[in-house]
C-alpha cells in the first residue's frame, strides 16, 4: 500500500529562510496539514509580494520570515509548502508589500504582520480577559488546527425547520453565574455540562451568539460611574471568521478550543439538540479606517471592504466598515467558511447578523438577485442547513417578508416580535395583527409557508422577557453611553411600577404577562425560538442593550430555577404541548376550509361569541380553533386558544370541537402555578364545554380529545 | 522523557515519565507499539505525566484505535485531574477506561474483555 507520505510530490525542492519548501497549492486556502509539513495559501488581487511570517507560539520576534518566490505566485494566490514545522508550536502569518493609496482604496502595510483570513485558530486571546500584551507585535496569531475530531457516526440532525424550538444563547453567559455549579463556568464544556436541564426544557436546537475568534478588549473602557470595565461582550466583531472563540474554552489556554466545540456539538446531537450559530458576516473587528491593521485591510482592502469613490468605508452595518459580501472573492470566502463549518463542525444552521448586507452589490445598492445569497440557498454543502436571515441592516435595508430566499432562507420575524409586544399591551388594532402572527404570518410569507418564520417575543437585543413586563423604557446608564444606546421602540409596559417591587398586584400581572407571551408564542405557526432565561425570568435590570457587560447583567442566575420554578414549569408544559401536537407545526398555511368535510375548517376564528371575530381596532378578544383532522399526518387533536387583554375578565363561547370530543385546558394564564398548566395526558375535563370565563389579560388554550 | 515496561498480574504496564506532547508523543508511540505487538490488553500508567497536549491525546486515541480494530482494550491509570480535564472537555475521554490504581485497571480490562 502507498501511504500518504510516499506520495512523489511532498518532499522539498527549496531550502528558504533555513526552511526546507516547495512550490505550494493555491487550494484550499489557509494552512493545511499535508505529510511532514504544511501547505500555506492566501489570496491578494493588489499585492506585490508576501512574505510568510512563522513565530514560535508566543515569541514576540518571529523565529522566520520567507518572502514566497514569485515562482510560486499562481494568478493572484501566493501558496508555500514548509516542512518541518512542529504543528503545536507555531504561529504564523504574512507580510503584504503593495501600494499605501487610501484615496484608491489601497492601504498595504509590510510593517504589519496579517492574520491569515482562513486561520482556523487564533492565539492571542487564549483564556478569557486574560492580559492583553497591548504592546505585542502581531496580537492576534494565525495557527495550525488538527482536523481529525472522530466523529463517530455524528452528523447534523436534519430535524424538519417547523418542529424546532430554539433557544438562543451567548456561550459565557449561560454557565458563567457562580450559581451555575459547572466545572469550568462560562465555556463551551460548561454549556455541554447543562445539556440535562435543555433536554427537561424540551428544546431541540440552541443558537449560539457569535462564536467566531473576537477580541473582548476591543473598545474596551471603563464605566466612569461604577468604575467597571466594559468589554466587547457579545461578541459581534469578527477576527477571524474559521476559528472559534478560545476564551470561550476551557481548553483554550492549551489550544483545544477546536475540539472542545465539536465535542460539545457531538454531544448535543446525541441527545437530539441541534446547534445553529449567529454568523457576522456584514463587518470585521478592523473598523473604519482609524481601525487597527489586523488581517484583510492590509492583505487586499479593496477586495475586502465595501469602499465610497473616495476610498472611505461604507458603514451599513453601524460598526465602522461594511464586509464586501458580493465581491466574488469574498463571496467565495463566506461560501467556504459555512461549507467549513457545516462540515467540520457539523453544524445545523446559520442565523446571519443584519443579513440584508448580504444582499447589497459593491457599492451598496440592495440588488434583486444577490448571488451569495442565492449560491448559499444552492449550495451542495450547505443543502439540509438552516439558513436564518435577520433580514435588516444599520442602512436602513428592512427585509422581513421580502429577504430574497429561494425557497430556503427563512427570517427573523421581526414583525411578529412587534405585533405580539403591542397586542400584549392591548394596543388598538391588535388583535388582526396577532391572526396573522399566531398564523405563521401568511401576510409576510405567503408563498414560502409558514416555517420561514422564526417567531420570537424577546431575542438578546432588547429586553429580556421579565424586563419586558417591568420597565416601560431602557436603562443603559452602565453602559456608559448616557442612556443614548439600544432601541427605544420597546412596545414595553411595566405593569404599573418601573423596575422590581413588592407590590403583590404589579407582579402577578407580569407572571401573568410573561406567560401570555410565551403561550402565543409557543402556540404560533413558525419556528419559535426562547431567549435563555426567559423560562425563569432572568432580567437585566431594564438594560435592553447588554453587549458590553461580562458581569451579572448578562449572565444566568442559576438560582431563579427555583425561585421562578413556576414559571419554568409553564414553559415546558407548553413547549411539551407543541411538540406533542403537529397541528401547531404546519409548515404550509392555512386556506381556511374544510376541504376533507371533516366538520371544521383546517382554522376558524372566535371573539367572545363562537364563531364571531371582532376586528374592530378595539377589540382585545380573540380566540382561534385549530383542527387536528388538518395536521400534517390528520391524526392530532383539536386546539383551541383565547387571548383576553381587556382589563377585566371576558366571558368566551366556545366553538364545539369535532363530534365526539372535549374540551379539556392545556393552560390558563388567568389561574395561580402550578395550575396554570398541565402535563400531556393530564389535562383536566372543562366541565361547562358552552362558556368560559377567561380573566383580565390572560391567555386559554384548550384541547379536544 | 522516560518509558518504563512492567507487568501487574500478567497484563503489560507501560509508564510515561515526563510530558507528552508534539515533540515527545511519536517517540512514546514508537516505544509503545513494539512493546504491545500482539498483544491485546494493556494499561498506560501516566501518574507521572504533569502535561499532555493534543499532539499527546492524538498519540493516545490513536493507539485505542489500533487496539480496537484488534479487539484489544487499554486502561489509563493515575491520569492527573487537570489532563482528565481536558480530556473530558475535548471528548477524548469517552473513548478510554479510567482507574486510580494498577489493580482497579486490571480488573477493569478484565470485567470489559
Amino acid at each position: 500500500m502507498i501511504e500518504g507520505t510516499d506520495r512523489i510530490d511532498y518532499y522539498p525542492t527549496h531550502e528558504l529562510g533555513g526552511y526546507r519548501a516547495r512550490a505550494g497549492r493555491p487550494i484550499p486556502f489557509g494552512a493545511t496539514l499535508v505529510p511532514g509539513g504544511v501547505n500555506f495559501s492566501i489570496y491578494s488581487t493588489h499585492a506585490t509580494a508576501c512574505t510568510l511570517v512563522l513565530f514560535e507560539k508566543r515569541a514576540s520576534e518571529p523565529m522566520a520570515e520567507i518572502p514566497i518566490p514569485s515562482a510560486f505566485r499562481m494568478g493572484n494566490t501566493w501558496s508555500i509548502m514548509v516542512f518541518g514545522l512542529e504543528y503545536e508550536e507555531i504561529e504564523y502569518g504574512y507580510r503584504f508589500e503593495g501600494p499605501w493609496d487610501p484615496e484608491a482604496g489601497q492601504r498595504f502595510d509590510p510593517r504589519v504582520i496579517v492574520c491569515d483570513p482562513y486561520a482556523k485558530v487564533i492565539g492571542g486571546r487564549d483564556t478569557w480577559m486574560g492580559d492583553p500584551e497591548w504592546d505585542r507585535p502581531y496580537p492576534h496569531r494565525s495557527r495550525l488546527a488538527f482536523e481529525d475530531f472522530d466523529w463517530e457516526d455524528d452528523k447534523p440532525l436534519e430535524i424538519p425547520t417547523e418542529d424546532l424550538v430554539i433557544y438562543e444563547t451567548h456561550v459565557r453567559s449561560f454557565t458563567r453565574h457562580p450559581s451555575s455549579g459547572v466545572k469550568a463556568p462560562g465555556t463551551f464544556a460548561g454549556l455541554r455540562e447543562k445539556i440535562p436541564y435543555l433536554l427537561d426544557l424540551g428544546i431541540n436546537c440552541v443558537e449560539l451568539m457569535p462564536i467566531f475568534e473576537f477580541d473582548e478588549w476591543e473598545n474596551s473602557r471603563r464605566n466612569p460611574e461604577t468604575g467597571e470595565t466594559l468589554v466587547n461582550y457579545w461578541g459581534y466583531s469578527t477576527l477571524g471568521f474559521f476559528a472559534p472563540k478560545a476564551g470561550f474554552a476551557a481548553t483554550g489556554k492549551y489550544g483545544m478550543q477546536v475540539d472542545e466545540v465539536k465535542a460539545l456539538v457531538k454531544d448535543l446531537h446525541r441527545h437530539g439538540i441541534e446547534v445553529m450559530l449567529d454568523v457576522v458576516f456584514n463587518h470585521t473587528a478592523e473598523g473604519d479606517h482609524r481601525g487597527p491593521t489586523i488581517s484583510f485591510r492590509g492583505i487586499d482592502n479593496k477586495t475586502y471592504y465595501m469602499l465610497t469613490p473616495e476610498g472611505w468605508y461604507y458603514n451599513f452595518s453601524g460598526t465602522g466598515n461594511t464586509l464586501n459580501c458580493n465581491h466574488p472573492v469574498v463571496r467565495g470566502m463566506v461560501i467556504d467558511c459555512l461549507r467549513y463549518w457545516a462540515s467540520e463542525y457539523h453544524i445545523d444552521g446559520f442565523r446571519f447578523d443584519l443579513a440584508a448586507i448580504l444582499g447589497r452589490d459593491q457599492n451598496g445598492a440592495p440588488l434583486a438577485n444577490p448571488p451569495l445569497i442565492e449560491s448559499l440557498a444552492h449550495d451542495p454543502i450547505l443543502a439540509r442547513c438552516k439558513l436564518v436571515a435577520e433580514a435588516w441592516d444599520a442602512g436602513g435595508l428592512y427585509q422581513v417578508g421580502s429577504f430574497p430566499n429561494y425557497g430556503r432562507w427563512a427570517e427573523w420575524n421581526g414583525k411578529y416580535r412587534d405585533d405580539l409586544r403591542k397586542f400584549l399591551v392591548g394596543a388598538e388594532g391588535g388583535v388582526g395583527a396577532l391572526a396573522q402572527r399566531l398564523q405563521g404570518s401568511p401576510d409576510l410569507y405567503w408563498y414560502r409557508g409558514a416555517s420561514a418564520s422564526v417567531n420570537f417575543v424577546t431575542c438578546h437585543d432588547g429586553f429580556t422577557l421579565c424586563d419586558l413586563v417591568s420597565y416601560n423604557g431602557k436603562h443603559n446608564e452602565s453602559n456608559g453611553e448616557n442612556n443614548n444606546d439600544g432601541a427605544n421602540d420597546n412596545n414595553s409596559w411595566n405593569c404599573g411600577a418601573e423596575g422590581p417591587t413588592n407590590n403583590e398586584e404589579v407582579n402577578a400581572l407580569r407572571s401573568r404577562q410573561m406567560r401570555n407571551a410565551l403561550a402565543l408564542l409557543l402556540f404560533s405557526q413558525g419556528v419559535p425560538m426562547l431567549l435563555a432565561g426567559d423560562e425563569v425570568a432572568r432580567s437585566q435590570g431594564g438594560n435592553n442593550n447588554a453587549y458590553c457587560h461580562d458581569s451579572e447583567i448578562s449572565w444566568f442566575d442559576w438560582t431563579l430555577v427555583d425561585a421562578n420554578a413556576g414559571l419554568l414549569a409553564f414553559t415546558k408544559r407548553l413547549i411539551a404541548f407543541r411538540k406533542a401536537h403537529p397541528v401547531l407545526r404546519r409548515s404550509h398555511h392555512f386556506v381556511h376550509r374544510d376541504d376533507a368535510q371533516v366538520g371544521l375548517p383546517d382554522i376558524s376564528f372566535h371573539g367572545t361569541q363562537a364563531w364571531r371575530p371582532e376586528w374592530a381596532g378595539w377589540s382585545k378578544a380573540l380566540g382561534v380553533m385549530l383542527c387536528g383532522a388538518y395536521a400534517p399526518g390528520g391524526a392530532d387533536d383539536d386546539v383551541y386558544l383565547a387571548t383576553n387583554t381587556y382589563w377585566e375578565g371576558l366571558w368566551f363561547d366556545l366553538p364545539r370541537p369535532r363530534a365526539g370530543r372535549r374540551w379539556h385546558v392545556v393552560a390558563n394564564t388567568g389561574m395561580a402555578a402550578p395550575e396554570d398548566a398541565f402535563d400531556l395526558g393530564q389535562e383536566p375535563l372543562l366541565e361547562d364545554q358552552d362558556r368560559v370565563l377567561l380573566g383580565p389579560r390572560s391567555v386559554l388554550i384548550l384541547v379536544a380529545r | 522523557m522516560a518509558i518504563n515496561v512492567s507487568e501487574c498480574q500478567a497484563v503489560k504496564v507501560i509508564a510515561v515519565d515526563g510530558s507528552i506532547d508534539g515533540k515527545t508523543a511519536p517517540e512514546v508511540q514508537g516505544e509503545i507499539l513494539p512493546a504491545v505487538a500482539g498483544i491485546d490488553r494493556v494499561i498506560l500508567d501516566l501518574s507521572q505525566v504533569d502535561y499532555m497536549s493534543s499532539a499527546g491525546l492524538r498519540m493516545l486515541l490513536t493507539l485505542y484505535r489500533q487496539f480496537q480494530a484488534r479487539k484489544g482494550r487499554i486502561a489509563l491509570v493515575g491520569v492527573s485531574e487537570e489532563i482528565q480535564d481536558v480530556m473530558s472537555h475535548t471528548g477524548f475521554i469517552g473513548f478510554f477506561a479510567l482507574a486510580d490504581t494498577l489493580e482497579e485497571a486490571v480488573a477493569l480490562l478484565e470485567g470489559t474483555s
